[in-house]
Protein backbone atom coordinates (compact mmCIF):
# COMPACT_ATOMS: atom_id res chain seq x y z
CA UNK A 1 0.00 0.00 0.00
CA UNK A 2 1.05 3.58 -0.52
CA UNK A 3 0.23 4.99 2.88
CA UNK A 4 3.11 6.44 4.87
CA UNK A 5 2.89 8.16 8.24
CA UNK A 6 5.37 10.34 10.05
CA UNK A 7 5.10 10.13 13.81
CA UNK A 8 6.59 12.44 16.40
CA UNK A 9 9.09 9.84 17.56
CA UNK A 10 10.53 9.79 14.03
CA UNK A 11 11.52 13.43 14.47
CA UNK A 12 13.24 12.81 17.81
CA UNK A 13 15.03 9.76 16.46
CA UNK A 14 16.11 11.72 13.40
CA UNK A 15 17.53 14.53 15.56
CA UNK A 16 19.53 12.03 17.62
CA UNK A 17 20.78 10.36 14.43
CA UNK A 18 21.91 13.71 13.13
CA UNK A 19 23.92 14.55 16.26
CA UNK A 20 25.62 11.15 16.01
CA UNK A 21 26.34 11.66 12.31
CA UNK A 22 27.89 15.08 12.84
CA UNK A 23 30.14 13.69 15.55
CA UNK A 24 31.21 10.85 13.29
CA UNK A 25 31.97 13.29 10.47
CA UNK A 26 34.00 15.55 12.75
CA UNK A 27 36.04 12.61 13.95
CA UNK A 28 36.94 11.73 10.34
CA UNK A 29 34.67 8.71 9.95
CA UNK A 30 34.95 7.96 6.23
CA UNK A 31 32.01 5.58 6.17
CA UNK A 32 29.81 8.32 7.58
CA UNK A 33 30.99 10.73 4.90
CA UNK A 34 30.47 8.14 2.15
CA UNK A 35 26.92 7.65 3.39
CA UNK A 36 26.33 11.40 3.38
CA UNK A 37 27.59 11.56 -0.21
CA UNK A 38 25.44 8.66 -1.38
CA UNK A 39 22.31 9.95 0.24
CA UNK A 40 22.60 13.56 -0.97
CA UNK A 41 24.54 13.61 -4.23
CA UNK A 42 21.69 12.67 -6.58
CA UNK A 43 19.37 15.35 -5.28
CA UNK A 44 22.21 17.89 -5.23
CA UNK A 45 22.90 17.25 -8.89
CA UNK A 46 19.21 17.58 -9.72
CA UNK A 47 18.98 20.80 -7.80
CA UNK A 48 22.17 22.31 -9.28
CA UNK A 49 21.03 21.41 -12.77
CA UNK A 50 18.10 23.79 -12.45
CA UNK A 51 20.36 26.80 -11.97
CA UNK A 52 23.06 26.24 -14.58
CA UNK A 53 23.10 25.58 -18.30
CA UNK A 54 25.02 22.29 -18.46
CA UNK A 55 25.41 18.99 -16.68
CA UNK A 56 29.17 19.56 -16.53
CA UNK A 57 28.78 22.86 -14.66
CA UNK A 58 26.19 21.25 -12.37
CA UNK A 59 28.73 18.54 -11.51
CA UNK A 60 31.36 21.20 -10.76
CA UNK A 61 28.93 23.02 -8.51
CA UNK A 62 28.23 19.80 -6.62
CA UNK A 63 31.95 19.02 -6.32
CA UNK A 64 32.57 22.54 -5.06
CA UNK A 65 29.78 22.11 -2.54
CA UNK A 66 31.36 18.96 -1.14
CA UNK A 67 34.60 20.88 -0.63
CA UNK A 68 32.62 23.46 1.29
CA UNK A 69 30.99 20.74 3.37
CA UNK A 70 34.31 19.06 4.15
CA UNK A 71 35.88 22.36 5.18
CA UNK A 72 32.85 23.60 7.06
CA UNK A 73 31.74 20.57 9.05
CA UNK A 74 33.83 21.51 12.08
CA UNK A 75 32.17 24.91 12.25
CA UNK A 76 28.64 23.64 11.58
CA UNK A 77 26.58 24.65 14.58
CA UNK A 78 23.58 22.43 13.97
CA UNK A 79 21.01 25.22 14.08
CA UNK A 80 19.53 23.85 10.87
CA UNK A 81 19.56 20.25 9.76
CA UNK A 82 22.66 18.91 8.02
CA UNK A 83 20.68 18.50 4.80
CA UNK A 84 19.42 22.08 4.91
CA UNK A 85 22.92 23.41 5.52
CA UNK A 86 24.33 21.31 2.69
CA UNK A 87 21.62 22.27 0.19
CA UNK A 88 22.01 25.92 1.12
CA UNK A 89 25.72 25.81 0.28
CA UNK A 90 24.79 24.15 -2.99
CA UNK A 91 22.15 26.70 -3.96
CA UNK A 92 24.52 29.60 -3.21
CA UNK A 93 27.22 28.09 -5.37
CA UNK A 94 24.77 27.15 -8.10
CA UNK A 95 23.35 30.67 -8.23
CA UNK A 96 26.87 32.15 -8.48
CA UNK A 97 27.77 29.70 -11.22
CA UNK A 98 24.56 30.51 -13.05
CA UNK A 99 25.29 34.21 -12.90
CA UNK A 100 28.87 33.66 -14.08
CA UNK A 101 27.53 31.72 -17.03
CA UNK A 102 25.44 34.76 -17.83
CA UNK A 103 22.63 32.43 -18.51
CA UNK A 104 19.39 34.03 -19.50
CA UNK A 105 16.84 32.54 -17.16
CA UNK A 106 13.53 33.42 -18.68
CA UNK A 107 10.79 31.05 -17.62
CA UNK A 108 12.04 30.08 -14.16
CA UNK A 109 8.72 28.77 -13.05
CA UNK A 110 6.27 31.56 -13.46
CA UNK A 111 4.87 29.74 -16.45
CA UNK A 112 1.20 30.20 -17.07
CA UNK A 113 -0.58 27.48 -15.17
CA UNK A 114 -4.06 28.55 -16.05
CA UNK A 115 -4.73 25.67 -18.42
CA UNK A 116 -3.94 23.02 -15.87
CA UNK A 117 -6.37 20.40 -14.66
CA UNK A 118 -9.25 20.90 -17.05
CA UNK A 119 -9.88 24.33 -15.71
CA UNK A 120 -12.82 25.92 -14.03
CA UNK A 121 -15.66 27.96 -15.45
CA UNK A 122 -16.46 31.52 -14.49
CA UNK A 123 -18.43 30.28 -11.48
CA UNK A 124 -15.52 28.21 -10.22
CA UNK A 125 -17.03 24.81 -11.09
CA UNK A 126 -15.23 22.07 -13.01
CA UNK A 127 -15.41 22.39 -16.78
CA UNK A 128 -14.24 18.80 -17.21
CA UNK A 129 -14.25 16.77 -14.00
CA UNK A 130 -11.07 14.83 -13.26
CA UNK A 131 -10.72 11.26 -14.57
CA UNK A 132 -11.17 8.71 -11.81
CA UNK A 133 -7.92 6.85 -11.17
CA UNK A 134 -6.69 7.39 -7.62
CA UNK A 135 -7.97 4.07 -6.33
CA UNK A 136 -6.41 2.19 -9.26
CA UNK A 137 -3.07 3.78 -8.39
CA UNK A 138 -3.09 2.08 -5.00
CA UNK A 139 -2.38 -1.24 -6.71
CA UNK A 140 1.21 -2.06 -5.84
CA UNK A 141 2.33 -2.75 -9.40
CA UNK A 142 0.76 0.43 -10.72
CA UNK A 143 2.34 2.39 -7.90
CA UNK A 144 5.79 1.10 -8.83
CA UNK A 145 5.28 2.03 -12.46
CA UNK A 146 4.13 5.51 -11.54
CA UNK A 147 7.15 6.02 -9.28
CA UNK A 148 9.43 5.07 -12.19
CA UNK A 149 7.84 7.76 -14.36
CA UNK A 150 7.72 10.36 -11.61
CA UNK A 151 11.37 11.23 -12.12
CA UNK A 152 10.59 12.37 -15.67
CA UNK A 153 7.60 14.36 -14.48
CA UNK A 154 9.80 16.07 -11.91
CA UNK A 155 12.37 16.97 -14.56
CA UNK A 156 9.64 18.42 -16.77
CA UNK A 157 8.57 20.98 -14.16
CA UNK A 158 9.55 24.63 -14.52
CA UNK A 159 12.75 25.15 -12.47
CA UNK A 160 11.21 27.16 -9.62
CA UNK A 161 8.51 24.56 -9.07
CA UNK A 162 10.92 21.65 -9.52
CA UNK A 163 13.25 22.97 -6.80
CA UNK A 164 10.47 23.20 -4.25
CA UNK A 165 8.87 19.86 -5.14
CA UNK A 166 12.30 18.16 -5.12
CA UNK A 167 13.23 19.45 -1.69
CA UNK A 168 9.77 19.09 -0.10
CA UNK A 169 8.20 15.97 -1.56
CA UNK A 170 11.21 14.00 -2.82
CA UNK A 171 13.82 14.86 -0.18
CA UNK A 172 11.37 15.51 2.68
CA UNK A 173 12.70 18.82 3.97
CA UNK A 174 10.30 20.94 6.03
CA UNK A 175 8.75 24.00 4.44
CA UNK A 176 10.81 26.25 6.73
CA UNK A 177 14.01 24.56 5.64
CA UNK A 178 13.08 24.82 1.98
CA UNK A 179 12.48 28.56 2.36
CA UNK A 180 15.91 28.85 3.97
CA UNK A 181 17.68 26.78 1.32
CA UNK A 182 16.09 28.56 -1.64
CA UNK A 183 15.86 32.03 -0.10
CA UNK A 184 12.14 32.37 -0.81
CA UNK A 185 9.17 33.38 1.28
CA UNK A 186 6.72 30.93 2.81
CA UNK A 187 3.94 32.26 0.61
CA UNK A 188 6.01 31.89 -2.55
CA UNK A 189 7.01 28.38 -1.55
CA UNK A 190 3.42 27.30 -1.00
CA UNK A 191 2.31 28.57 -4.39
CA UNK A 192 5.21 26.88 -6.20
CA UNK A 193 4.61 23.62 -4.36
CA UNK A 194 0.92 23.63 -5.21
CA UNK A 195 1.59 24.36 -8.87
CA UNK A 196 4.30 21.72 -9.08
CA UNK A 197 2.16 19.05 -7.45
CA UNK A 198 -0.73 19.97 -9.73
CA UNK A 199 1.44 19.50 -12.79
CA UNK A 200 2.65 16.14 -11.53
CA UNK A 201 -0.96 15.13 -10.96
CA UNK A 202 -1.77 16.14 -14.54
CA UNK A 203 1.13 14.05 -15.83
CA UNK A 204 0.00 11.06 -13.77
CA UNK A 205 -3.51 11.49 -15.16
CA UNK A 206 -2.17 11.28 -18.71
CA UNK A 207 -0.12 8.25 -17.68
CA UNK A 208 -3.12 6.48 -16.18
CA UNK A 209 -5.23 7.34 -19.21
CA UNK A 210 -2.74 5.60 -21.45
CA UNK A 211 -2.89 2.35 -19.52
CA UNK B 1 -17.22 27.11 -1.55
CA UNK B 2 -16.69 26.65 -5.28
CA UNK B 3 -14.49 23.86 -6.62
CA UNK B 4 -11.75 26.20 -7.82
CA UNK B 5 -11.39 27.57 -4.28
CA UNK B 6 -11.40 24.04 -2.84
CA UNK B 7 -8.59 22.94 -5.15
CA UNK B 8 -6.55 26.00 -4.20
CA UNK B 9 -6.58 24.84 -0.56
CA UNK B 10 -5.70 21.21 -1.21
CA UNK B 11 -1.89 21.36 -1.08
CA UNK B 12 -1.96 23.08 2.31
CA UNK B 13 -4.61 20.61 3.48
CA UNK B 14 -2.40 17.65 2.57
CA UNK B 15 0.43 19.27 4.56
CA UNK B 16 -1.81 19.93 7.55
CA UNK B 17 -1.34 23.70 7.24
CA UNK B 18 -4.91 24.91 6.88
CA UNK B 19 -6.62 26.85 9.63
CA UNK B 20 -9.39 24.92 11.36
CA UNK B 21 -11.92 27.23 9.71
CA UNK B 22 -10.60 26.52 6.20
CA UNK B 23 -10.31 22.84 7.03
CA UNK B 24 -13.96 22.73 8.02
CA UNK B 25 -14.99 24.59 4.88
CA UNK B 26 -12.95 22.31 2.63
CA UNK B 27 -14.14 19.12 4.30
CA UNK B 28 -17.71 20.37 4.06
CA UNK B 29 -17.23 20.90 0.33
CA UNK B 30 -15.54 17.51 -0.16
CA UNK B 31 -18.42 15.73 1.56
CA UNK B 32 -20.68 16.86 -1.26
CA UNK B 33 -18.30 16.92 -4.22
CA UNK B 34 -17.02 13.65 -5.71
CA UNK B 35 -14.93 15.53 -8.31
CA UNK B 36 -12.92 17.45 -5.72
CA UNK B 37 -12.65 14.36 -3.55
CA UNK B 38 -11.18 12.45 -6.48
CA UNK B 39 -8.83 15.34 -7.27
CA UNK B 40 -7.61 15.43 -3.68
CA UNK B 41 -6.99 11.68 -3.73
CA UNK B 42 -4.97 12.14 -6.91
CA UNK B 43 -2.91 14.93 -5.35
CA UNK B 44 -2.18 12.68 -2.38
CA UNK B 45 -1.05 9.91 -4.74
CA UNK B 46 1.16 12.45 -6.54
CA UNK B 47 2.88 13.44 -3.29
CA UNK B 48 3.40 9.80 -2.29
CA UNK B 49 4.75 8.89 -5.73
CA UNK B 50 7.15 11.85 -5.57
CA UNK B 51 8.35 10.58 -2.22
CA UNK B 52 9.38 7.38 -3.93
CA UNK B 53 11.45 9.01 -6.67
CA UNK B 54 15.03 7.83 -6.59
CA UNK B 55 17.82 9.14 -8.74
CA UNK B 56 20.82 7.40 -10.28
CA UNK B 57 23.25 6.50 -7.57
CA UNK B 58 26.85 7.58 -7.70
CA UNK B 59 29.46 5.07 -8.85
CA UNK B 60 31.63 3.61 -6.09
CA UNK B 61 34.61 5.26 -7.74
CA UNK B 62 33.01 8.69 -7.57
CA UNK B 63 32.15 8.19 -3.91
CA UNK B 64 35.74 7.09 -3.22
CA UNK B 65 37.12 10.23 -4.90
CA UNK B 66 35.08 12.39 -2.57
CA UNK B 67 36.04 10.33 0.47
CA UNK B 68 39.68 10.93 -0.53
CA UNK B 69 39.07 14.68 -0.38
CA UNK B 70 37.53 14.21 3.06
CA UNK B 71 40.50 12.12 4.19
CA UNK B 72 43.03 14.70 3.00
CA UNK B 73 41.24 17.52 4.75
CA UNK B 74 41.05 15.56 7.98
CA UNK B 75 44.77 14.78 7.77
CA UNK B 76 45.83 18.35 7.02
Amino acid sequence: MLAREVVASDTVAAADDQIALIERLRSGDEAAFAELVRSHQPAMLRLARGFVASQAVAEEVVQDTWLGVVRGIDRFEGRSSLSTWLFKILVNRAKSAGIREQRHRTARGDADDSELSGGFDAGGAWVTPPDVWAEDAEDRIVAEQLAARAREFLDALPPNQREVVLLRDVEGLTSRDVCEVLGISEGNQRVLLHRGRTRVRDALTAEMRGR
Amino acid sequence: MVCRAAVALMSDYIDGRLSSADTARLEGHLAGCPHCSEYLAQLRVSVIVLGRVSFDSLSDEAVEDLVAVFRQWQAG
